[in-house]
C-alpha cells in the first residue's frame, strides 16, 4: 500500500511536471500575445520525434540540446510567416489557424513516421536503477526527467524575477496592452516569445518521448488535458498552471493505480443498478478524471483556481 | 422586396433539393447527396454558435452524435416492440436528445465566452467520447450500433428502403431545419446573438443577460444537431462512436468556416463542397486529410469570410455594375495561382507516395494520370520549379488585383448615388 | 422619491480606495453634472452605479430600491441606462439595429425565437423614432463602424436612451468633439433628456454649465462641493482644486 502510494505519487509529480513545462509555455505565449496556441501540444510531439531522429543518428545528449532548438525555429517561423499575418484578423482566426497547424503537423508526422510508435528509447547511460523501495524499483531515466523539469521549473522563476525580460512577461501577464505601448520592438518580442514557448514544448518532448509513448497521436491525447490544466489552474496564471498541473498528473496517476471499481465496493449487483459504470474499474475512467475536474472547477469557481483574467 | 422576391431562394433551394438526384443518379452520388443534405442542417446548427453569437465550440459533435445515438435506440426499439412510428418522426428523438444535452452541458459552458468557452468545449467534447468507450451498451463499443430503418412501420407505403426515399427524407427535413434555423435569425433572440457577438457588454447596457443568450443559442444548436445526427443515423443504419468525438467536431468546423461563418447561406456551400470533397478525395488520394488540414490554414489566412465572405466582397461591385472590370485580373492572375498549386499538391502526393506506399507498392506511381517514378529526380525537380514558379508569378500579377478593384471602386463613387 | 440615492459608497481597487465615501441625492427630473479633476474617480463612479464593478461599502438606491450589487443587466431593467466614454455601440450591425437591439427589451419581447422581429410595428416605430430624434434616419442602413466620430457619439446617445429608461447616465458624451458638433449635442443631450433624470459626466465647463440645474464635485473619491452652477463657480475649495488646471 505505502509502496503503491509511493511511487504513485513519484509518477504522478513526474506527469504533472511534464504537463506544467507544457502549461508555462502556452500559457506565456498566451498571457504576452493573446493567442491560445492549439499546436503546442504538436510542438511537443515534434521535439519527441526530432528527439528519436538525432538520438538515432547521433546520440542522446545531443539530440537533447539540439531539438528543442530546432522546435524553437519551426516556432518562430510559424509566427513570422503564418500567425503574424492572421494576427490582424482577431483572435478567433489566429485559435483557428494553431488549430489547423496542429492538424498539418499530425498528419506529416503520420506521413514521415508512420502511425505506430516510434522506438525511441532510453539512452543507455540513464538506463539504470536510481533505486529500490519496498521490491520496486524505480528508473534513473525517470529520476532525469524530474530533474530536468525542476530545472526548468527554476530557471523560469529565476528569468521572471530577476531579469529585465522576465519583468517585462510578468507586466504581460496582467496588463499585456501597456507592455506592447512600452516601446518594445513588438513584433520581434512576439516571435522570440513564441519561439522559446516552442522551445520549452520540444525540451519537454525530448526528454518525454522515452518515457511515454512516442506516436503520432500524441499531440492529440495531450492536448485537450494541456487545456483543461490552463482553464482549471485559471487563464493567464503560472501558478495556477502549476498547481493545475501537479493535480491532475497526482489524480490521473492515483486513479490508475487505485484500479477498484463499484462492484469490488458494492457487490455484483452494482452492475445492475449502474449498468457499464457498475462495472467499470477506476483505472479506466483515468484518462477523463480531468474533465470532470473541468466540469467542477467551471461550476464552483468559473474564472480557475488562480484565474483574474477575463478572456 | 416583393414577397416573391423574398420566397425565390427558398423556391430554388426546395426546387434543387427536389432534383438533385434526377440530375445525379448513381449510387454513390445519391449517397452523397445525402450526406450533403443532413451536412448542411448540422453546419447551419454550428453556426448558431459561431457566426450568429461568436461562440466557437470544438465539441459540437456532441450533440449529433447523441442524437444519433439516441435515434438509433430508438428504431431499435420501435422495431423489438413494433410500435407503429414510422421513420420520418425518429428525427424528431434525435432532436430532442440534442436539446437535452444541449440544455445540461450548456448550462456548464455558457458560464464563460471567447477562449475559455472553446477550451471548455473541447473538454467536454473528450467527456463525452472517451466515455463513449466506457459505456458499452448504449455506445455499442468499437463496433458501435446497428439498426434497420426498412423495418420500421411503413409510411404511407413508404419502407424507405432505398437510398433515393432516404434521399427524400433526409431532404425534407433539410427543408424545414433551414427555414427554421433562418427564421430564428429574423426574431428578437436572433437579432440578440448578433449584438452579444459584436459587444456583450454594452447587450447587457440594453437590459440583456449574455450569458442567457448564449445559453439558449447553444441549447436550440444542440437541436439541431440532434436532427442531423439522427438523420446520418437512419442514413447509415450504423452510429459508432467517430460520430461524437474531435474528428466530427473539427469536420463541422472546417465546414462552416470554409464556407463563410458571416453569413447565413456559407455553412450550406462549406457543407457542399467539404462532403464533395470528402467522398472524391479519398479515392484519388492517401493524404486527403492533409490537403483538408492546408485548405483550411490557407482560407484562414487568406480569406477568414470564408467562401460565402469572399464573394459577399464583391456585393457593391455587382450593384455598381463593375465586376466586369475584375474579370481580366482574375483570368490573369488565375494561370500562376493554378500552376502553384498544382506544384504544391505534385510535391504531397510524391511526399506521400515516397514515404507511405513506396515501400509496398514499389516506387511507380502515376499523378494527373503522368507515370512517375519517385526514386528519380526529376518530377521533384518539376514540382518544386512549378510549386515557386507559381507562387512567383502570383505575386508579381497580384498588383493587378489591386489596381482592379481600385479603378472598381473609384468608377462607382463617382456614380451618381 | 428620489431618482438615484448614493449613500457613503466607497470602492477599493485591492489597496487602493478610488471612492473614498460619496453622498448624492438626484431627484427626479434633475439633470446633474459631476465634474473633477482627472484621476478623481468619475468614470468608477458610474461603473458602480451601473453595475459593472461592485461597491465596496454603502448603498445605491434607485427611485428607493437597492441596486448595488445587481448585474448591468437586471439594473438597466428597473429603469437606468448609460452610454460609454469610449464608443460602445454594435459596430457590424447597422444603425437601426443597433438601436432595434435597444429597445427590444423594454417592449417585452424578451428571448422570444418564435416571433419575427421584422413584423414587430412597435419595435420599428419606436426604433424610427429615436433615429430622428438623434438625427441618424438618413444613416439607418449603415454598419455602425462606418459612422463618423460624431454620428457615432450620437448613436451611443441613442441606444442608451432607446430603451426608455428613466435615470440616464452620460459619460463624457462631448468627449473628443470639435466646437460645432458639441453645439448640436448638447442640443440632442437637452432634447432627448426632457423629463428623465440625467446624470452626467463632463470636462467641458461650457456644457456644464449650460446644461445642468446641479453640479457636484469629485476629488480624490470624495465630493467636495454640491450646488448650482453659480454657487459652485464662486466656491473657494473648488477653485483651489481646480487651480492650474487650464479651462477646456
Amino acid at each position: 500500500m505505502l509502496e503503491i502510494i509511493t511511487f504513485s505519487t513519484l509518477n504522478g509529480v513526474l506527469y504533472g511536471m511534464v504537463l506544467f513545462m507544457l502549461a508555462s509555455g502556452l500559457t506565456l505565449i498566451f498571457s504576452m500575445m493573446g493567442v491560445l496556441n492549439f499546436a503546442h501540444a504538436s510542438f511537443y510531439m515534434l521535439g519527441a520525434y526530432f528527439g528519436f531522429e538525432i538520438s538515432r543518428r547521433i546520440g542522446f545528449w545531443p539530440a537533447f540540446i539540439l531539438a528543442p532548438i530546432l522546435v524553437g525555429i519551426v516556432g518562430a517561423l510559424v509566427e513570422r510567416f503564418g500567425l503574424r499575418r492572421v494576427h490582424k484578423f482577431g483572435h478567433v482566426p489566429e485559435l483557428l489557424f494553431t488549430f489547423g497547424l496542429a492538424f498539418v503537423i499530425e498528419e506529416v508526422v503520420q506521413m514521415i513516421w508512420g502511425k505506430l510508435p516510434a522506438d525511441y528509447r532510453v539512452p543507455p547511460s540513464l538506463d539504470f536503477t536510481a533505486f529500490r523501495l519496498f521490491d520496486t524499483t524505480y528508473p534513473a531515466y525517470k529520476m532525469f526527467m524530474l530533474l530536468v523539469a525542476i530545472g526548468m521549473f527554476v530557471a523560469l522563476l529565476v528569468v521572471l524575477n530577476r531579469t529585465r525580460v522576465g519583468l517585462i512577461i510578468q507586466a504581460s501577464l496582467t496588463h499585456p496592452h501597456t507592455v506592447a505601448m512600452l516601446g518594445h520592438d513588438v513584433p520581434t518580442v512576439f516571435m522570440a516569445v513564441f519561439g522559446a514557448g516552442s522551445a520549452l514544448a520540444g525540451l519537454a518532448g525530448v526528454i518525454a518521448g522515452p518515457a511515454f509513448v512516442t506516436q503520432p497521436a500524441m499531440a492529440a491525447l495531450l492536448g485537450p488535458i494541456l487545456f483543461v490544466v490552463i482553464v482549471v489552474g485559471g487563464l493567464g496564471s503560472l501558478a495556477g498552471a502549476f498547481v493545475a498541473s501537479l493535480l491532475i498528473g497526482l489524480v490521473q496517476t492515483f486513479a490508475v493505480a487505485v484500479n477498484g471499481s463499484l462492484s469490488d465496493l458494492l457487490g455484483p449487483s452494482a452492475a445492475d443498478w449502474f449498468g457499464d459504470l457498475g462495472t467499470v474499474s477506476v483505472a479506466q475512467i483515468a484518462p477523463i478524471i480531468p474533465y470532470f475536474l473541468l466540469v467542477l472547477v467551471l461550476i464552483i469557481k468559473p474564472t480557475g483556481l488562480f484565474g483574474t483574467r477575463e478572456s | 422586396m416583393s414577397a416573391l422576391g423574398k420566397l425565390a431562394p427558398w423556391i430554388v433551394f426546395a426546387i434543387l433539393l427536389a432534383i438533385a438526384p434526377y440530375i445525379f443518379t448513381s449510387g454513390t452520388s445519391r449517397t452523397m447527396l445525402s450526406i450533403m443534405a443532413l451536412s448542411i442542417i448540422f453546419a447551419l446548427s454550428y453556426n448558431m454558435l459561431l457566426g450568429q453569437t461568436g461562440l466557437l465550440s470544438f465539441g459540437h459533435a456532441v450533440y449529433y452524435g447523441l442524437g444519433g445515438f439516441v435515434a438509433i435506440h430508438a428504431m431499435n426499439t420501435i422495431i423489438r416492440n413494433k410500435y407503429a412510428i414510422p421513420l420520418p418522426v425518429i428525427p424528431l428523438v434525435g432532436g430532442a436528445a440534442g436539446l437535452l444535452f444541449g440544455v445540461i452541458f450548456g448550462s456548464v459552458s455558457t458560464r464563460r465566452a471567447g477562449t475559455t468557452f472553446s477550451m471548455i468545449s473541447l473538454g467536454l467534447g473528450e467527456l463525452v467520447a472517451s466515455s463513449a468507450l466506457i459505456l458499452r451498451t448504449f455506445f455499442g463499443g468499437e463496433e458501435g450500433v446497428t439498426t434497420n430503418r426498412a423495418r420500421l412501420a411503413p409510411f404511407f407505403g413508404y419502407k424507405f428502403g432505398s437510398q433515393v426515399e432516404v434521399y427524400y427524407l433526409i431532404a425534407c427535413w433539410c427543408l424545414v431545419c433551414v427555414v427554421a434555423m433562418y427564421a430564428i435569425t429574423r426574431t428578437p433572440f436572433g437579432r440578440m446573438c448578433n449584438a452579444v457577438r459584436e459587444n456583450p457588454e454594452r447587450a447587457e447596457f440594453v437590459g440583456y443577460s449574455a450569458r442567457m443568450v448564449r445559453f439558449i443559442a447553444f441549447s436550440l444548436a444542440g437541436l439541431f444537431a440532434g436532427i442531423a445526427g439522427a438523420l446520418a443515423a437512419l442514413n447509415f443504419e450504423i452510429m459508432n462512436t467517430q460520430s461524437i468525438g474531435a474528428v466530427q467536431s473539427g469536420l463541422v468546423l472546417l465546414m462552416t468556416f470554409v464556407g463563410g461563418a458571416g453569413t447565413f447561406i456559407g455553412p450550406i456551400i462549406g457543407a457542399v463542397l467539404v462532403t464533395y470533397l470528402q467522398v472524391t478525395l479519398s479515392d484519388v488520394t492517401g493524404a486527403w486529410q492533409l490537403y483538408f488540414g492546408l485548405l483550411f490554414i490557407v482560407v484562414v489566412m487568406y480569406s477568414p469570410g470564408g467562401i460565402a465572405g469572399w464573394l459577399a466582397l464583391h456585393e457593391p461591385l455587382y450593384r455598381g455594375r463593375q465586376l466586369g472590370k475584375l474579370v481580366p485580373a482574375y483570368a490573369i492572375n488565375a494561370v500562376p495561382l493554378i500552376v502553384m498549386i498544382a506544384g504544391g499538391i505534385l510535391l504531397i502526393e510524391l511526399a506521400f507516395w515516397a514515404l507511405v506506399k513506396s515501400e509496398t507498392e514499389g516506387p511507380e506511381t502515376s499523378i494527373f494520370h503522368v507515370a512517375m517514378n519517385t526514386h528519380s529526380v526529376w518530377p521533384w525537380i518539376a514540382a518544386v520549379v512549378l510549386f515557386f514558379g507559381g507562387a512567383f508569378g502570383l505575386n508579381r500579377t497580384w498588383p493587378l488585383v489591386q489596381d482592379a478593384w481600385g479603378s472598381a471602386l473609384a468608377r462607382i463613387r463617382e456614380q451618381p448615388a | 422619491m428620489t431618482a438615484l440615492s448614493l449613500q457613503n459608497v466607497t470602492k477599493s481597487f485591492g489597496q487602493m480606495e478610488i471612492i473614498r465615501g460619496v453622498t448624492l441625492d438626484v431627484p427626479p427630473g434633475e439633470r446633474h453634472a459631476v465634474i473633477g479633476p482627472n484621476g478623481a474617480g468619475k468614470s468608477t463612479l458610474f461603473n458602480l452605479i451601473s453595475g459593472r464593478f461592485g461597491i465596496s461599502s454603502g448603498s445605491i438606491r434607485l427611485e428607493e430600491q437597492e441596486i448595488s450589487g445587481l448585474t448591468p443587466y437586471e439594473i438597466n431593467r428597473r429603469g437606468l441606462s448609460r452610454s460609454f466614454q469610449v464608443t460602445n455601440i454594435f459596430p457590424r450591425l447597422s444603425v437601426y439595429e443597433n438601436i432595434r437591439c435597444a429597445v427590444l427589451w423594454s417592449l417585452g419581447y424578451k428571448y422570444s425565437f418564435w416571433r419575427g422581429v421584422d413584423g414587430l410595428a412597435d419595435a420599428r416605430e419606436r426604433s424610427e423614432d429615436i433615429m430622428e430624434r438623434i438625427g441618424l434616419a438618413a444613416r439607418r442602413r449603415d454598419q455602425a463602424g462606418v459612422l463618423t466620430y460624431a454620428e457615432q457619439r450620437a448613436l451611443e446617445i441613442g441606444v442608451t436612451i432607446a430603451g426608455g429608461a428613466r435615470v440616464i447616465l452620460l459619460d463624457e458624451p462631448m468627449a473628443g468633439m470639435s466646437r460645432s458638433e458639441t453645439e448640436n449635442a448638447v442640443a440632442l443631450v437637452r432634447r432627448v433628456t426632457e423629463g428623465k433624470t440625467l446624470l452626467m459626466v463632463e470636462h467641458d465647463m461650457g456644457v456644464v454649465f449650460g446644461l445642468a440645474d446641479r453640479i457636484s464635485v469629485l476629488v480624490y473619491g470624495k465630493i467636495i462641493a454640491s450646488d448650482t452652477p453659480q454657487r459652485i463657480r464662486e466656491n473657494a475649495a473648488v477653485k483651489e482644486a481646480y487651480l492650474g488646471q487650464a479651462a477646456h
